[in-house]
């Protein structure tokens, strides 16, 4: 059995379960799963993931470290929840799937470009800067996400819708300047500082 | 028996004296049918049709009575008069629900009903009530077979019962298999830890059991007898013989490994450290709580659990079934790692992980809450490794090859039932050359063989669903996995049940009453021996071998061995066989006796004989929700198709009937038949009916044979319309007159 496919013996060993569950929210109950596949059926983008939940449970069990934390398929999660309702075995499996992605971006293994992880990471520092989501910066850094050339066409393409909500007053070009936020952005800034000192320090710690 | 004396009821409730000329039917009954007394009511069946018919069979000698009303299945507690014989014409859902209320019908249904009053007296006239079973014996010991847990378990719940015992184990000492079992898989919620086998707490029950008399290294060399009188040699090891009386048996013999041996692919044999369940059990057993070591003296730090090692398999010398038990099982070793120490790898490959009973998916979850890694998947090899051993295996779930390395290898290897010689297969003894054999269990003396007959993949068993317990020889109950595989808790279940089967086998023994299915019937087969031509069709064919031959080759009958189906007396060539209340004459002078329309009247005559526990009330059922059937039938409910004897379908070809439908159980595999091979054998006996037809001349659509379920209540009576539509088709028959 000379072929690609063949796993290092160490393979089907308990230890990188060990480390899921004591880095990932909900790991401990990835050895739970009974394989029904029940989750992967109901997941509504399921066709699209590489490897659906059911299966990424099992390449925990069977100690594919690499390959799980690489994976672009927990950040196809979209949070519908559908397997979480389902699942016979009443796994947190959304929570699992993020909690993984978490973990993997922790590390640096999250694949860089991935859309959603990238949009994930526009979402947060726009979120973070005064508490509120500036949505037109969001929607403006989203053009331009994938580079100059790309953002400019898009932008151009959405023109007219632009126009209209300005013209409707669903809109304020103002906002792109200033925008609003919370009255004490530095405070929450604060606040989200010392809890990912706390969890660095919980990671550490196992 | 004094004379007959016939007495006719004739109901009118239910909307049969609307729908039916009641008169028409009384002057049928008394000048066709010549019943001694005729009486009509408004409504039969309630306290005071009953008193009358009572005061009839008091006061006016009546010791037949026939009921024209509802079904023989309906009312059955209102019309049951002790010492007389009762036949039932079934005018009611065999007439007026089925047929249409109209003008034109009006005719056929009235010459339909008529007939079925014909009928009834008739049969009542050829009937004697039952008498008692001179053979009825009572002798209230149980013999168990086997010492394990199902025999201890059926033992101690026989005792409780109030019921002596004697357990025959032929090791040195009880507990069977169980006994190396270090824990058993909990029975008891939470269900999460593996807990004490329950094997020395059974023995301690039986030694401490006054009632239970243990006989150990003792076989069985002979049982012959019947329910009741059961005479049983046990011969202990050194060869002293002794014999016992016994009403009932209980076999528990339980099931034996798989040989391991023969799977050389999986490393049995080519490594110590490749083990089975059983060989696993057997280690903890002894080295009892301390940290288990491979052959070489290694500590164990990686096990895996190879599922269905040689089973569910279609491969030759695999076994074809599932043994059950072994997914717990594994999950129940898998724990005795990593209760000690949970850094041991214990890994189970598994294709399809199935744990049944009530704590099973319970303890599934403890296995998996205590570390246990399931892996979906195939092992194709096991080999000796570098270091240790390397197990080959496609993941299902991850679809890959994989090498895991592994300290252990524990094979789930299936259950081999421990059900003596297979009688289908050995050659019988012949009539005063009977010898014991050492391969056998029972060594019953009985004709058809000395073991009980095998039902799938040598398991003794009857059909699992319908009829679990029973098997084809009557007073002898198998349980455990000797009867198909099963866990301990199924076990002990189970042989509880068999002790209750065993009980009432013995009470009803005693009092000369049939057991299941047909529970209570006191009439047995008789034969005249003058007409006998020793053709051996009889104890041949029947089910439950309870006929015997003399060294002459004759017949003996052992009533309390009997299941009352007529199998016999179907099969018998010169019609010598008969039960008291059911025999060639009951059905053949029925048939004969009604009224067959001459040519021009352009009304045919189906004659349709339906099997009584499914085909009949069928067809009740059918009559329930007005299903309509054709106004040619006359049907004649038998106890079994089996007990169909060919006369009756050449008298009723003969006798000018258009058209024969007979109405059986499944057959084969999955068979429904009440008495197992009564539908099985009247289907290769009606196999070589169409050269009958032939040489009467007759077309042979004009019989047809049919497996009918007790479900198939639109069907059945459309089977009877597709006769009615191939005599339409074929025309009348030639032989009316």
């Amino acid at each position: 059995m000379g072929d690609m496919n063949v796993v290092k013996v160490e393979a089907y060993r308990n230890s990188f379960l060990k480390e899921v569950e004591a880095n990932v929210e909900g790991g401990q109950w990835v050895k739970m799963c009974m394989q029904c596949g029940v989750c992967s059926g109901s997941c509504p983008l399921g066709s699209a993931w590489d490897h659906p939940p059911q299966e990424l449970f099992m390449m925990i069990r069977a100690g594919k470290r690499e390959e799980v934390l690489t994976s672009s398929s927990m950040w196809m999660c979209t949070s519908c929840y559908n397997c979480i309702v389902r699942c016979p075995r009443d796994l947190p499996i959304t929570h699992i799937m993020h909690g993984l992605a978490h973990y993997a971006e922790r590390l640096g293994l999250a694949p860089k470009n991935q859309p959603t992880r990238k949009f994930a990471k526009l979402f947060w520092n726009n979120l973070v800067k005064k508490g509120r989501v500036n949505e037109l910066k969001l929607g403006v850094a989203l053009y331009f996400m994938n580079g100059l050339v790309e953002g400019i066409k898009t932008a151009l393409k959405m023109a007219p819708l632009g126009l209209n909500m300005l013209k409707t007053k669903r809109m304020n070009p103002l906002e792109y300047v200033g925008g609003h936020g919370i009255k004490d952005a530095a405070g929450l800034q604060a606040i989200l500082k010392k809890a990912r000192a706390i969890e660095l320090a919980k990671a550490k710690k196992a | 028996m004094a004379d007959v004396k016939i007495g006719a009821y004739i109901c009118k409730g239910c909307g049969i004296g609307e729908r039916l000329d009641a008169k028409q039917m009384m002057q049928v009954a008394s000048r066709d049918a010549k019943a001694h007394l005729v009486r009509e009511h408004e409504f039969l069946c309630n306290a005071e049709g009953v008193q009358m018919i009572k005061n009839d069979i008091a006061n006016e000698g009546v010791n037949r009575v026939a009921i024209c009303a509802c079904s023989r299945r309906s009312k059955t507690d209102a019309f049951n008069f002790e010492g007389v014989a009762i036949t039932r014409g079934n005018i009611r859902e065999g007439v007026i629900w089925v047929r249409p209320n109209t003008e034109e019908a009006r005719e056929t249904t009235q010459e339909m009903a008529e007939d079925y009053v014909r009928m009834a007296v008739i049969e009542a006239k050829f009937m004697t009530p039952p008498s008692k079973n001179t053979e009825a014996k009572y002798d209230r010991t149980i013999l168990v077979v086997g010492g394990g847990v199902s025999g201890m378990t059926s033992a101690i719940e026989a005792a409780k019962a109030g019921y002596p015992v004697h357990i025959v184990e032929k090791a040195s000492a009880l507990g069977g298999n169980a006994a190396n079992f270090l824990r058993r898989v909990p029975q008891k919620s939470p269900y999460a830890n593996p807990e004490d086998s329950g094997v020395a707490g059974l023995i301690k029950a039986i030694q401490a059991d006054s009632k239970i008399k243990v006989h150990l290294n003792s076989t069985i060399t002979r049982t012959s007898g019947a329910p009741g009188r059961f005479a049983v040699d046990i011969t202990t090891e050194s060869g002293a013989t002794a014999t016992e009386h016994f009403g009932a048996i209980v076999q528990a013999t339980g099931f034996h490994d798989y040989d391991a041996n023969k799977l050389p692919e999986l490393g049995y044999g080519k490594s110590p450290n490749v083990v089975t369940q059983l060989e696993l059990e057997k280690m903890a057993k002894a080295a009892n709580g301390a940290v288990l070591k491979t052959k070489d003296g290694k500590e164990i730090k990686s096990v895996v659990f190879v599922q269905c090692a040689g089973q569910r398999s279609s491969k030759e010398g695999h076994l074809p079934y599932c043994s059950g038990h072994c997914c717990s099982t594994s999950i129940k070793q898998a724990m005795y790692f990593k209760d000690q120490n949970p850094t041991i790898d214990t890994n189970v490959i598994y294709s399809d992980l199935r744990t049944p009973g009530t704590g099973g998916e319970e303890f599934y979850r403890s296995g998996q809450r205590k570390g246990v890694t399931f892996t979906k998947g195939v092992v194709s090899e096991v080999v000796n490794g570098s270091d240790g051993l390397d197990v080959k295996f496609k993941d299902l779930i991850l679809n890959q090859d994989v090498v895991e390395k592994a300290d252990l290898v524990v094979l789930a290897t299936g259950m081999i039932a421990n059900s003596g010689v297979n009688i289908d297969e050995v050659k019988q003894d012949e009539p005063g050359e009977w010898k014991s054999s050492p391969e056998s269990v029972l060594n019953l003396s009985y004709r058809q063989g000395k073991d009980i007959p095998l039902l799938k993949h040598g398991f003794n068993d009857s059909h699992f669903i319908c009829f679990p317990y029973e098997t084809r020889r009557t007073g002898i109950y198998t349980t455990g996995p000797v009867r198909r595989p099963m866990d301990l808790l199924q076990a002990q279940e189970d042989a509880t049940g068999a002790a209750l089967k065993a009980i009432q086998s013995i009470e009803s023994a005693a009092q000369g009453l049939a057991v299941h299915p047909r529970v209570g019937d006191l009439s047995f087969p008789s034969f005249r021996r003058e007409g006998c031509t020793q053709c051996k069709r009889c104890t041949v064919e029947c089910p439950f071998g309870a006929i015997d031959e003399d060294e002459q080759r004759f017949p003996v009958f052992n009533e309390s061995r009997c299941r009352r189906c007529g199998t016999c007396m179907g099969a018998c060539p010169v019609r010598v066989i008969s039960f008291e209340n059911y025999s060639v004459d009951t059905v053949g002078q029925q048939l004969k006796n009604i009224n067959i329309p001459e040519e021009f009247e352009e009304k045919p005559r189906i004659l349709v004989l339906a099997c009584e526990n499914d085909a009949y009330p069928a067809l009740d059922m059918a009559a329930m929700r007005k299903i309509e059937y054709s106004a040619w039938a006359r049907i004649i409910p038998v106890r079994c198709l089996g007990s169909v004897n060919l006369i009756w379908l050449t008298d009723a070809l003969n006798s000018g009937y258009d058209g024969v439908v007979m109405m059986g159980c499944q057959k084969g595999e999955n068979y429904q038949c009440h008495f197992v091979k009564g539908s099985e054998i009247a289907q290769v006996r009606m196999s070589k009916v169409d050269d009958t037809l032939k040489t009467l001349n007759l077309e042979v659509e004009r019989v047809a044979t049919y497996e009918v379920a007790i479900t198939d209540i639109e069907r059945a009576p459309r089977l009877i319309n597709d006769m009615a539509e191939a005599v339409k088709k074929v025309g009348l028959s030639p032989f009316k007159f």
